[in-house]
C-alpha cells in the first residue's frame, strides 16, 4: 500500500463523504466531482490509462455537468436546507456496514481475483480497441442502440413541448386582432380609432 | 456557397492590414502630441492683438476704442485707456490701451470682437494648448502675451490677413489721397491768397476784375 | 550539427538531471519540464496579447499599443512591452469578492480552470523526442482535461450569485459541450488512419516525404475537412469570436467573469489563452504535422522552431478571424454545431474509412474529395435555406 494509494483513497472517500453531507447542493456536486477524479487517479495507478482518462472525460466532464445543470434548472437560488443527519442515522449506519461486509466478502472470495499476484498485464489501447471490436462487439452495439433510443426520446419530449408552445403562440396571435377591436395603431382592426 | 462571404471578408481585412503599413489612407491616426493635424483656415480659438512692424508697443493697432469690450457677450475683455496719444498708421494721433486683458476661461470664441473692430486690430488665434496649473490668474492673458505680429497673422490665416491688409491699405490710400487733395487745396488757396493781396494792396481801383 | 541544435533541449534536460542522485531523477526531470512549460507558454501568451492588440488595431485602421517598450526608459520597441504594465495592473487591482458570493468556490474557479489547461501541455510533442510524457492514450488525456474546464466555468458562474454570470456560464457550458463533439470526431479520423492514440506516433506518421512534400494529413481531403472542422471547433472551445457570446462585453457585461477582478481575472484570461494554445497545438500535431517541416529540403530547421511558427501562424489566423467576423447569436451557434458540423464530421469519418479501404491508388483522392464537397454543398444549402430572414415577429408584444 504505497503512500500515493493512501492519499488518493482518502481523497476519494472524503469527496464521497462530503457529497453526502454538505448543506449546499452545488457543493455536494463539486465534492462528487472530486470523488470521481480520485477514482480516476486510482485507475491510473493501476496503469489502466484508457479507463482513467475516460473516467475523467465522461464523469467529470459530462456527468458532473449534467448534475449541476439538473440542480440549477430545478432549484435555483434556494437557501441551504437543514442538516442531513436525520433521526434514523443509527439504523442507516448499521445497514451500510452490513452491505459493506457482504460486498467485501463477495469480492474477496470471488474468482475474478487471482490468488497469486501475477504481474499486471500491459494492456494498450490497441488491445482494448481490438477487444471491443471482436469479443465485445455485441455489448458495444447494444449500448449504442440504447443511447440512440434515449437521445431520440429526449428530442421527442423536447419537440413536443416546443411544438405545443408554438401552437399556443399561433392560437394566441390569431385570436388577438379579432377579439380586441380597439388596439391603438393596428391598421387591421375593425372599429378602431378613425 | 457557404463560407464564400467569410473568405471575402477576410480578404478585405487582410487588405486593410497590409495597406496600413504602406498607405496613409489605411492608417489615418494622427499621434497627437508628436504630430498635429493641419488646422483649417477658419480655425479659431481665442483672440489676439495684431501689431505692425517689429516693436509691439509702438506698432499695436489697437486704439482702445472699447467697442470690443462693450460688444463682448460674456464681458471677458478688460481695457484701460491711456492718457497720452501716439500716432497710428494713418499718421493721426490715437489713444492706446494701457491694459488689455482677456479672460480666456470666460471667452466663448464667438468672434464678435473681431467683427466689430474698426481698426483690424483684434483677430482670432489658433493656439489651444493653453492649459495651466495656475487657477487664479493663469487664464487671464495680458497685453504683452496677446500682441502678435502681422507676419504671424498672415501665417495662420492667409486669406483673412490678405483681406485685412487690403482694407488697411485702402484706408491708407484714401487718407493719403484726402491729405493730398487737402494739401493741393491749401496750396491753391495759399497761392491765390498770396497773389490776391499784393494785387489788391497797390491798386485796388486798378484791377477790379482780378479779384477772384 | 543541425541534429544537435534540434535536440538541444533534450540534451540540456539530461545534463541538468545528471546533477541529481539516481533516485530523484524522475522527479527532477519532471520539475525541469514543468519549469520549461511554465516559462515558455505564459511568455507566448504575453506576446500574443500584444500581437492581438496591434493586429486588430492595424486591421481597424489604427495603431495598436505603440508606446511602452522597456519600462522606465524611452525605448519604445513598437509597444511590445505592453504586457508588463498590464500584468502589474492586474496584480495591483483590488480583488473584490461579492458579499453574497460563495467564497470557496469563487476562489477555486480560476484555479480549477488553470490546472487542467496546464496539464494538457504534458502530452503535446513540441519537437522531436520533446513531449513531457508519452502516454499511450495521449489524445484521450487531452480531451479529458479539456472537459474539466467546463466545470470551472460553471463554478465561476454559479459562485458569483449574479444573473449575468449564471446566464453566461450556462451559455458557455452549452457551447463548449456542443462543440466538443465535432472536435473529437474530427480527431477520430486521424486516429483511425494512424491506428494509435499516441501523439508522437501520429507525428511520426506524418514525417514521411513524397516528391519533397510531407505527408501531413491536412493535404488529404478528409484531413482538410477535419482540419477545418477542428479549427472552427477550437475557436468555439476557446470562446473566441465569432463564438464569444458568453464573454462578450456588449452582450452580457463579461459573462461568467463579471465578478472577478484583479489577479483572478488575469488567471482566467491566462487560462483562456493557454487553452487556446493547447488546442491549436493539438490541431497542429494531428493535422499539420506537429514538428515536421512541410518540404523535405527544410528539415534542417529545428523541430521546435517549426512547432512554434505553426502555432504563431494559426494564432494570427485566429486574430484575423476575430477582427473580421461578427458574433454568432446563441441559437445560430448551436444550429451550426449540431446541424452542420456534426453531420459533416460523421461524413468525414466515413470518408476516412473509404480512403483507407480504397488502398493507395490515385483514385481515392477525387472520390473522397467529391464526397466531402458534395456533403458540404448540400448541408450548406440546407443551413442557408432555414434562415427565416424576414420581418421580425414578436411573440408577446403584438
Amino acid at each position: 500500500m504505497s503512500s500515493f494509494f493512501i492519499i488518493t483513497g482518502v481523497v476519494t472517500l472524503l469527496g464521497a463523504a462530503f457529497a453526502m453531507s454538505l448543506r449546499n447542493l452545488v457543493h455536494c456536486a463539486l465534492a462528487m466531482a472530486i470523488a470521481f477524479s480520485g477514482v480516476a487517479a486510482l485507475y491510473l495507478q493501476l496503469a489502466a490509462q484508457f479507463v482513467g482518462f475516460a473516467e475523467i472525460l465522461v464523469y467529470v466532464g459530462a456527468i458532473a455537468i449534467l448534475i449541476v445543470f439538473a440542480i440549477l434548472l430545478t432549484r435555483s437560488g434556494e437557501a441551504p436546507e437543514q442538516s442531513v443527519l436525520t433521526s434514523g442515522w443509527l439504523a442507516g449506519i448499521a445497514v451500510s456496514a452490513l452491505v459493506f461486509t457482504v460486498l467485501g466478502w463477495a469480492v474477496l472470495n470471488s474468482s475474478a481475483i487471482p490468488r497469486q499476484t501475477s504481474p499486471a498485464p500491459v494492456v494498450t489501447v490497441k488491445n482494448i480497441g481490438d477487444a471491443l471490436m471482436t469479443k465485445f462487439v455485441l455489448p458495444l452495439e447494444i449500448i449504442g442502440l440504447v443511447l440512440t433510443i434515449a437521445l431520440i426520446g429526449a428530442v421527442l419530449i423536447a419537440l413536443k413541448e416546443g411544438s405545443q408552445s408554438k401552437a399556443d403562440d399561433e392560437g394566441l396571435k390569431m385570436k388577438k386582432p379579432s377579439s380586441s377591436p380597439s388596439i391603438p395603431g393596428s391598421q387591421f382592426s375593425t372599429g378602431g380609432r378613425p | 456557397m457557404l463560407g464564400e462571404q467569410i473568405i471575402k471578408g477576410m480578404a478585405v481585412t487582410a487588405r486593410n492590414f497590409f495597406g496600413s503599413y504602406v498607405s496613409k489612407e489605411r492608417l489615418t491616426t494622427v499621434q497627437y502630441p508628436e504630430e498635429h493635424l493641419v488646422p483649417k483656415e477658419n480655425t479659431r480659438q481665442f483672440p489676439f492683438l495684431v501689431y505692425d512692424g517689429d516693436d509691439w508697443e509702438k506698432g499695436l493697432r489697437c486704439v482702445a476704442c472699447q467697442i470690443c469690450e462693450k460688444e463682448c457677450p460674456p464681458k471677458c475683455i478688460y481695457i484701460v485707456k491711456s492718457k497720452d496719444k501716439k500716432p497710428d498708421y494713418k499718421g493721426q494721433p490715437q489713444l492706446y490701451p494701457l491694459t488689455f486683458d482677456i479672460d480666456i476661461s470666460v471667452c466663448m470664441s464667438c468672434q464678435i470682437c473681431v467683427e466689430v473692430c474698426p481698426f483690424e486690430s483684434i483677430k482670432m488665434d489658433t493656439k489651444f494648448e493653453l492649459s495651466t496649473g495656475d487657477r487664479f490668474g493663469g487664464l487671464l492673458i495680458s497685453k504683452d502675451k496677446l500682441a502678435k505680429s502681422n507676419g504671424y497673422y498672415q501665417r495662420i490665416h492667409p486669406q483673412d490677413a490678405a483681406d485685412s491688409d487690403a482694407v488697411i491699405a485702402a484706408e491708407k490710400a484714401k487718407a493719403e489721397a484726402k491729405a493730398k487733395a487737402a494739401a493741393e487745396a491749401k496750396a491753391k488757396a495759399a497761392t491765390a491768397a498770396m497773389a490776391a493781396p499784393p494785387a489788391a494792396a497797390p491798386a485796388p481801383p486798378a484791377n477790379p476784375g482780378q479779384k477772384s | 550539427m543541425f541534429n544537435s541544435l534540434d535536440q538541444i533541449f533534450v540534451t540540456a534536460l539530461h545534463w541538468l538531471v545528471s546533477f541529481v542522485p539516481e533516485a530523484l531523477r524522475p522527479l527532477a526531470s519532471s520539475l525541469v519540464c514543468i519549469a520549461f512549460i511554465l516559462s515558455v507558454f505564459p511568455g507566448v501568451f504575453a506576446i500574443t496579447t500584444i500581437f492581438e492588440r496591434k493586429g486588430i488595431g492595424r486591421i481597424q485602421n489604427r495603431y495598436g499599443p505603440n508606446r511602452v517598450g522597456i519600462p522606465f526608459t524611452k525605448i519604445r520597441l513598437c509597444g511590445f512591452g505592453q504586457f508588463i504594465p498590464d500584468g502589474i495592473k492586474s496584480l495591483t487591482k483590488e480583488d473584490i469578492v461579492p458579499r453574497a458570493a460563495d467564497k470557496i468556490v469563487h476562489f477555486l474557479a480560476p484555479v480549477v480552470m488553470l490546472i487542467p489547461v496546464m496539464l494538457a501541455y504534458a502530452v503535446l510533442p513540441f519537437g522531436k523526442n520533446m513531449s513531457v510524457t508519452d502516454y499511450d492514450a495521449g489524445l484521450l488525456f487531452f480531451f479529458a482535461v479539456g472537459g474539466a474546464v467546463e466545470l470551472s466555468v460553471f463554478m465561476a458562474g454559479w459562485s458569483s450569485r449574479n444573473k449575468y454570470s449564471l446566464l453566461g456560464a450556462m451559455r458557455a457550458i452549452a457551447q463548449m459541450v456542443s462543440y466538443e463533439i465535432p472536435l473529437i470526431l474530427s480527431a477520430v479520423t486521424v486516429v483511425m488512419i494512424v491506428g494509435s492514440l499516441n501523439l508522437s506516433e501520429i507525428v511520426k506518421h506524418q514525417n514521411q516525404y513524397t516528391f519533397g512534400i510531407a505527408h501531413w494529413f491536412v493535404f488529404t481531403p478528409w484531413g482538410l475537412a477535419g482540419f477545418i472542422l477542428f479549427f472552427i471547433a477550437s475557436l468555439a472551445e476557446s470562446n473566441r469570436t465569432p463564438f464569444d457570446l458568453p464573454e462578450a462585453e456588449s452582450e452580457i457585461i463579461a459573462g461568467y467573469f463579471t465578478e472577478y477582478s484583479g489577479f483572478k481575472f488575469a488567471l482566467f484570461f491566462l487560462g483562456e489563452y493557454l487553452g487556446m494554445f493547447a488546442i491549436i497545438g493539438l490541431g497542429i500535431t494531428l493535422f499539420l504535422g506537429g514538428w515536421t517541416s512541410p518540404v523535405s529540403f527544410l528539415t534542417w530547421i529545428p523541430s521546435y522552431v517549426w512547432f512554434l511558427s505553426k502555432l504563431m501562424a494559426i494564432v494570427f489566423v485566429f486574430i484575423w478571424i476575430r477582427a473580421t467576423l461578427p458574433r454568432l447569436r446563441m441559437d445560430q451557434l448551436m444550429n451550426f454545431a449540431w446541424k452542420f458540423m456534426l453531420p459533416l464530421a460523421l461524413i468525414n469519418i466515413l470518408v476516412a474509412g473509404i480512403w483507407h479501404y480504397l488502398g493507395a491508388d490515385w483514385q481515392r483522392w477525387p472520390v473522397c474529395a467529391a464526397i466531402i464537397f458534395g456533403a458540404y454543398a448540400v448541408l450548406g444549402r440546407g443551413l442557408m435555406h432555414n434562415q427565416k430572414l424576414g420581418k421580425r415577429i414578436y411573440r408577446y408584444a403584438e
